[in-house]
């Protein structure tokens, strides 16, 4: 198996370390699903996503980890764990959905493990070792800002759209 | 199996001293800052257990473990539980990236030791990470007490922390655009000089990194999130015994984490100009020592600004505390921001 | 793995022991009384609370969790520029990257205005 051989390749305690942030994603996952408190599956994200932050960590990418920790984690959750809280949403009941959700949940479920199965496939470990400085503040800078002009510009117009439409959906509040 | 045990060693060596110095430090604040206000009020403050009333905090501390551990009935227990656990591991865990000395060498180890938990790339990011991450611990104390003062309390807190988190960055960004690095032990590096210090170059940063450091651990004028006159004990009302003081660490070890920032970043952290270095024929593990002597100096002066403030001061209003941090701090931080990035341009010989 | 590696999985450990040792001695060791009735209703004090905790909230702290968002995103674009903007300056493409920034910001800043004039970031409105 192609993941063994990558496992094969690190120091043991990466191997301890991986193993141990993969059984807390997986957990967390399920938690996520299978909670029925929305401000807990809610925290179960939260751990989730810090999980996979760890994941990014161990892969080298140290900026993307501590980004992922700072945004997602810790900004887009936080407005999401604000409006479950606010809107003061009850545990939902067991098994009052129907079947249309579950049926919808089993082909979207297939259609990402078909996907894993071919990503799998298709993968091939590392040829070289990451070169000196990958995943390094400055390196993504100079890869952003000298290759990325464009993308980048076009991303502070997406913000602006954001918050203008976060304005808009206020908008009765703030003038009645 | 051939397993280097020596780093491991040395690791758990430097975690604990770091970890036992800021509990120890955290309960001598809780000592000055009753000395303190009772200085300024013309009070005595607590002088009855050992000298000054200097083992107060240890008496505190043990009464507080014999205290009925209350759970009240209508909270959501696990958060209740996990809520002042959050607030305490974020805390201790920001403090990582705070270097308080050069290195130390020892001729049983091969290795220098650094005087820092962690020297990562990222360095300041971790911080702001790990400190982000607090909010949580904030946000489900209020909302699992299942009390309106503690809902509202936790709601304060929540915005009030995510919004002086925008001016903490933009405070921070001003001394990254000047060093060109994330590297907390460069930036002292590159301050040696007292006139290299970060607060003659980028006053205005300074000025909202600390402002929102205050903010960020909800200290007067900023405590609005446990305003007692109006929230009873805002988040933490239906707190008792130790879960109650795991906020106060929590609360204190953010001071001590935002002083240390601060000093790191503006005030030459832990660096001696390289000629009072030579005047006392400082080196090796001696100017190690120096070094940490000097930075738990600067750490106790703004410590004790921390607390002088906080007995001076009365509190902001919540729509006050909301405009002075988005319609000040931020623009004020932007500000900071292009003036170094124009500086760095434009004379790139001066840094 | 280095010194740093270790420091941090250890600090991470005695982050997480700490409250957890906390907790478990002050449970074992505080007393545990009767439940009085006074422990048994949220505190406010002393009169009875006459609503659920769970109410409805004003839509700004929405408001302020979506724009924090925005900007803290903005901010992570920043903190790779302020590091890069350094190397740049020095190898003579500051100018550029300086610009490529100032456009970014200003486009935000104009919405930021936006923000301001209508209001959003009054409280006491």
């Amino acid at each position: 198996m192609i993941p063994l051989a990558l496992l094969g390749a690190m120091t043991s305690l990466q191997t301890i370390v991986l193993g141990l942030i993969a059984l807390v994603a997986i957990i967390a996952a399920l938690g996520v699903v299978l909670h029925r408190n929305p401000v807990v599956q809610g925290l179960f994200l939260v751990l989730n996503l810090l999980a996979i932050a760890g994941l990014y960590a161990l892969l080298g990418a140290y900026f993307f980890a501590v980004i992922q920790v700072l945004v997602y984690a810790g900004a887009v959750m936080v407005l999401i764990i604000f409006v479950i809280m606010l809107l003061n949403l009850q545990p939902a009941a067991r098994g009052g959905s129907g079947l249309t959700p579950v049926f919808f949940a089993f082909v979207l479920g297939l259609a990402l493990v078909s996907l894993l199965v071919r990503a799998g496939r298709s993968f091939a470990p590392p040829e070289a070792a990451l070169a000196e400085g990958f995943g390094s503040v400055a390196q993504m800078g100079s890869s952003l800002f000298m290759g990325y002009f464009y993308p980048f510009e076009v991303i502070s117009l997406a913000l602006v759209a954001a918050m203008a439409g976060a304005i808009l959906f206020a908008k009765r509040d703030l003038e009645g | 199996m051939d397993f280097d045990f020596m780093p491991l060693i040395v690791a758990v060596v430097k975690v604990s001293v770091v970890v036992g110095a800021l509990f120890g430090g955290v309960s001598i604040m809780t000592w000055v800052e009753r000395r303190g206000s009772a200085i300024m009020q013309l009070r005595r403050g607590p002088n009855r257990v050992g000298p000054f009333g200097l083992f107060q905090p240890i008496a505190d501390g043990l009464k507080f473990f014999f205290k009925e551990d209350i759970l009240p009935p209508f909270v959501h227990k696990p958060t209740f539980i996990m809520a002042p656990a959050i607030a305490l591991v974020c805390a201790m865990l920001a403090f990582a990236v705070i270097p308080f000395g050069g290195s130390l060498n020892f001729e049983f180890f091969d290795e220098a030791i650094p005087l820092v938990i962690a020297d990562v790339d990222g360095g300041v990011l971790l911080l702001m990470a790990a400190a982000g991450m607090g909010v949580y611990g904030i946000m489900l104390a209020g909302w699992s007490s299942n009390n309106k003062f503690s809902q509202l309390g936790g709601l304060r807190a929540a915005s009030q922390v995510i919004s002086y988190e925008l001016a903490l960055g933009l405070g921070v960004i001003s001394v990254l655009v000047l060093a060109g690095s994330m590297r907390l032990v460069e930036i002292v590096q590159m301050q040696e000089q007292f006139l290299h210090w970060n607060i003659f170059r980028a006053p205005l940063g300074f000025l909202v990194l600390m402002v929102a450091g205050f903010a960020e651990t909800n200290r007067l004028p900023f405590d609005l999130p446990e305003a007692e006159s109006e929230l009873v004990g805002g988040y933490h009302t239906e707190y008792s015994s130790m879960k109650f003081s795991m906020f106060f660490m929590a609360e204190y070890i953010a001071m001590i984490t935002s002083s240390a920032l601060l000093v790191t970043l503006y005030l030459g952290g832990y660096s001696i100009p390289p000629r009072v270095v030579e005047l006392f024929g400082l080196q090796g593990n001696l100017l190690a020592f120096a070094q940490m002597g000097v930075f738990v100096a600067k750490l106790a002066c703004f410590l004790w600004f921390f607390v002088w403030i906080r007995w001076s001061l009365p509190r902001f209003r919540f729509d006050q505390l909301m405009q002075i941090g988005w319609k000040s701090l931020i623009p004020l931080g932007f500000l900071q921001v292009i003036a170094s990035a124009l500086f760095v341009i434009l004379k790139p010989e001066w840094f | 793995m280095g010194q740093t590696a270790y420091s941090l999985l250890v600090l991470l450990a005695v982050a997480v022991a700490t409250p957890v040792g906390i907790l478990a001695a002050s449970h074992f060791l505080g007393p545990s009384r009767r439940k009085r009735v006074t422990d048994l209703t949220p505190y406010e004090c002393g009169s009875k609370p006459f609503t659920n905790a769970r109410g409805r909230f004003s839509i700004k702290f929405y408001l302020v969790a979506m724009l924090f968002i925005i900007f803290d995103i903005e901010a992570v674009f920043l903190f790779p520029w302020a590091v890069e903007l350094k190397n740049q300056a020095t190898s003579g493409a500051g100018l550029f990257v300086f610009f490529e920034m100032m456009v970014f910001i200003g486009i935000l800043i104009v919405a930021f205005a936006y923000v301001w004039g209508r209001g959003a970031l009054d409280w006491d409105r």
